[in-house]
């Protein structure tokens, strides 16, 4: 008798999550089987990319292909309306890094202001990174999600410490998604999520970042974690953990000397670019193979790249 | 699979003459697939009936070994589809491609690239472990030609070649090597297996579909070939996947011995040409079941991302990787430079001289012996006090190595400070940041 492979589609199914309005609105997650295993079962939303783009602007970007990307570009409104044209991108992600009270702390009314501006002026859905300083970051989200409200963004992150705040306005008041952080512990994770449905946001307004890192530094855990939450959310049927996963890349793959030492510093390494571009592409890949429902980018070339490994895929 | 009663009682010899204690075979059958009885009780089982019980009960997944001499690479033996199941055994290894349809000039070329990258990750060597070998039809001299200065690279082989005839000609010139046979399929598969088992190599075998290959593997084990590689390669991406995905999936989770072989994906085919996508699917297939992962080429630039991965991958959960502890001068760092002192986890490491890196300021990071624990959980077993710290100090002559008289200890270790300064009279002990993100600023304000 000729072998047939068994089939493993599972009954649970993880959330199908929608952000942004419109036509150009995504919707991740909703499948019942592991990570681009489709022939146990049809996957109906493929894995999204969102461009990153820092709130600084190019400043302190290190790569000339991201650089020339953005060339006439005279501000940050400008550089998310071209991110858009980006091969690949389906989402937008302002990342408020100038918002750190230890570093330039832009105020809260600047965050806003800019937010609008680039709401006014693209029609992918977006998504508000913060600065990690729990304070400024739940200022920034309760004050964004209001100003943008009716726009279905996703805000990254509530975490433990911020997350009643967060979810709170965010969630409740201003019905935008919410992005659930965690470090690389799948219990952790789960609880930041079983908090935030005890405060009332709706399964359905959850996504998770279970943690983010580069490709050869602790990336096991990242990996790990992310294979234990699928194995969980579907084989288990874990209702907490069956939210899509949203994994910040770049911001992580950009800080490695990998991608970050200029080329005189080692010749034998060639091109920074091109190292910049392999570093965000292998991990988003790895990111993605993991469970990553939306994975967050910078590189033109990098973000094409991925986006066609996930058609190759499907 | 593991044997079930009745397919023991087949092996037995249904004597019944209850020399094992039990009433009969058939009751003897029960018991031994329970496990409560040894198969040896029984006296008059034959050495055929013994083989198949002891190969029900050998690993599912083979580990298979290849190439010769400093050389020799182990494949599969993998028992778990996780890495948080159990721990991952053999990492994935690389190949790079050359054909015997290049000139001597390129494949020269080729080979010299591929050479270049050749370096240390936390004590492991980063290369291109072997040269894969494509035969594009143009006579076996040609092809002779190519193994004999693939010979010369001192990497482990792999020829890809489904001519039987070719193939026997190459293996004449580089048996001893023990390279891989791949190209076998339903149409050559004979007349490859008689040429890979006379030159004692192993065979790669592909099918049009997994039910082909199995189907295939099925061919092979029945002529006696258990030395076996998949070559999972599908005409695209997707269907390689799967093709990955459902072997392993097949051997380790439905216990199927016949799927239980490593695999070879073949990049260079489904990605031709896209360096970039090819390292997308090398990332993919390093989590997703590749054993040997076949690339055009493998620049510095995809190594430090690809190699970087798969050693985090492939590091058993319950041993944490280390690096050496000693003094580690960051941006140019001297005897005066400031000191700045951390454990051996590989991650901590990574992470603080990272983070100096970033601020360009000169720095020696001092590495202590932690037994590759964290800061903090060092300081809790007692691995990471001013007892070691003060060890390490002898150990590695620092106190004659550099004539800088600052120490930063990380904050998490604030409490230690007055023990440092005790044991290290004549050290000025700083409490560094809590975090290592928070180093930049930290540094550079303490530079100014
Ligand atoms: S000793 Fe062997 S042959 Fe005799 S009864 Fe037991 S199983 Fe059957």
């Amino acid at each position: 008798m000729a072998f047939t492979p068994k089939k493993q589609a599972f009954n649970a199914k993880i959330n199908a999550v929608t952000l942004g309005t419109g036509d150009r609105s995504i919707v991740i997650g909703g499948e019942n089987v592991l990570p681009f295993y489709t022939f146990d079962a049809p996957i109906d939303n493929k894995p999204r990319i969102a461009v990153e783009i820092s709130d600084k602007g190019l400043e302190g970007c290190v790569s000339e292909g991201i650089k020339a990307f953005y060339a006439g570009c005279d501000s940050v409104v400008d550089m998310a309306v071209k991110a858009q044209s980006m091969e690949g991108a389906s989402a937008i992600c302002l990342h408020f890094e100038s918002a750190d009270p230890n570093g330039e702390n832009k105020s809260v009314e600047d965050c806003v202001a800019l937010a609008k501006a680039v709401a006014d002026a693209v029609e992918m859905p977006i998504l508000v990174m913060g600065c990690k300083n729990i304070e400024k970051d739940a200022q920034i989200f309760n004050a964004v999600s209001d100003a943008l409200q009716g726009k279905n963004i996703l805000v990254l992150s509530a975490r433990e410490e911020n997350y009643k705040n967060v979810g709170a306005s965010a969630g409740l008041a201003y019905n935008q998604k919410v992005g659930a952080e965690s470090a690389v512990d799948i219990n952790l994770a789960k609880q930041l999520n079983v908090l935030l449905s005890q405060l009332g946001v709706p399964d359905a307004s959850v996504c998770m970042n279970v943690g983010s890192s580069a490709a050869g530094y602790g990336f096991e855990y990242l990996s790990s974690t992310l294979d234990r939450v699928k194995a969980a959310a579907l084989a288990q049927s874990d209702k907490q953990l069956q939210m899509p996963i949203v994994t910040p890349v770049s911001p992580e793959t950009w800080g490695v000397k990998e991608s970050m030492s200029p080329e005189e510093e080692s010749p034998e390494w060639g091109p920074l670019d091109e190292r910049g571009i392999e570093m965000e592409v292998c991990t988003a890949s790895a990111c993605l193979v993991g469970g990553s429902n939306l994975v967050i980018m910078r590189h033109p070339a990098a973000v094409a790249t991925i986006s066609k490994f996930i058609d190759s895929l499907m | 699979m593991a044997l079930k009663g009745l397919d023991i009682f087949k092996l037995t010899p249904k004597k019944n003459c209850k020399e094992c204690g039990s009433p009969t075979c058939m009751a003897f059958a029960m018991k031994v697939a329970q496990g409560s009885v040894s198969i040896d009780k029984c006296p008059h089982m034959s050495a055929e009936a013994l083989a198949t019980l002891s190969e029900s009960t050998a690993p599912l997944m083979k580990t298979i070994t290849v190439g010769a001499g400093a050389n020799e690479h182990k494949l599969g033996g993998e028992t778990v589809l996780f890495r948080h199941e159990k721990t991952l055994v053999n990492r994935n290894l690389y190949a790079v491609t050359l054909c015997s349809c290049m000139d001597d000039a390129e494949v020269d070329q080729k080979i010299a690239e591929i050479r270049k990258v050749d370096y240390e990750r936390i004590g492991e060597r980063e290369y291109v472990e072997f040269l894969f070998l494509n035969y594009a039809g143009n006579g076996a001299d040609k092809y002779v030609a190519l193994v004999n200065k693939a010979m010369a690279a001192d990497r482990a082989l792999v020829l890809n070649c489904a001519d039987a005839e070719v193939a026997k000609a190459a293996l004449d010139v580089c048996k001893a090597g023990k390279p891989i046979l791949n190209g076998a399929n339903k149409d050559n598969l004979d007349a490859m297996n008689a040429v890979a088992t006379a030159a004692g190599v192993t065979l790669g075998v592909t099918g049009a579909n997994v039910s082909e290959i199995y189907d295939n593997i099925k061919a092979l084990e029945g002529k006696g070939n258990k030395n076996l590689i998949v070559d999972c390669t599908g005409k695209d991406a997707k269907e390689t996947f799967a093709n990955a995905v459902l072997v392993r999936r097949g051997n380790l989770k439905d216990q199927d011995r016949t799927l239980g072989y490593p695999s070879i994906v073949n990049l260079a085919k489904i990605a031709e040409g896209d360096l970039h996508m090819q390292t997308a699917l090398a990332a993919a297939f390093t989590l997703r079941y590749g054993s040997i992962i076949v690339m055009e080429n493998m620049t510095y630039a995809e190594a430090l991302a690809l190699y970087g991965l798969r050693q985090n991958i492939f590091t058993d959960p319950q041993k944490p990787m280390k690096v050496e502890p000693g003094i580690y001068a960051l941006n140019g760092a001297d005897e005066n430079s400031v000191c700045s002192l951390t454990v051996d986890f590989a991650l901590t490491y990574f992470l603080v001289s990272g983070e100096y890196e970033r601020s360009k300021c000169p720095v020696n990071l001092l590495i202590t012996d932690a037994s590759g624990m964290s800061v903090l959980t060092a300081w809790a077993a007692g691995k990471f006090s001013a007892g070691t710290i003060k060890k390490f100090f002898d150990e590695a002559d620092i106190e004659n190595k550099i004539k800088s008289r600052t120490l930063i200890i990380p904050g998490k270790v604030a409490v230690m400070k007055g023990e440092i300064e005790a044991k290290l009279p004549g050290w000025n002990v700083v409490v560094g940041p809590m975090e290592a993100v928070q180093l930049v600023k930290f540094i550079k304000d303490f530079s100014a």
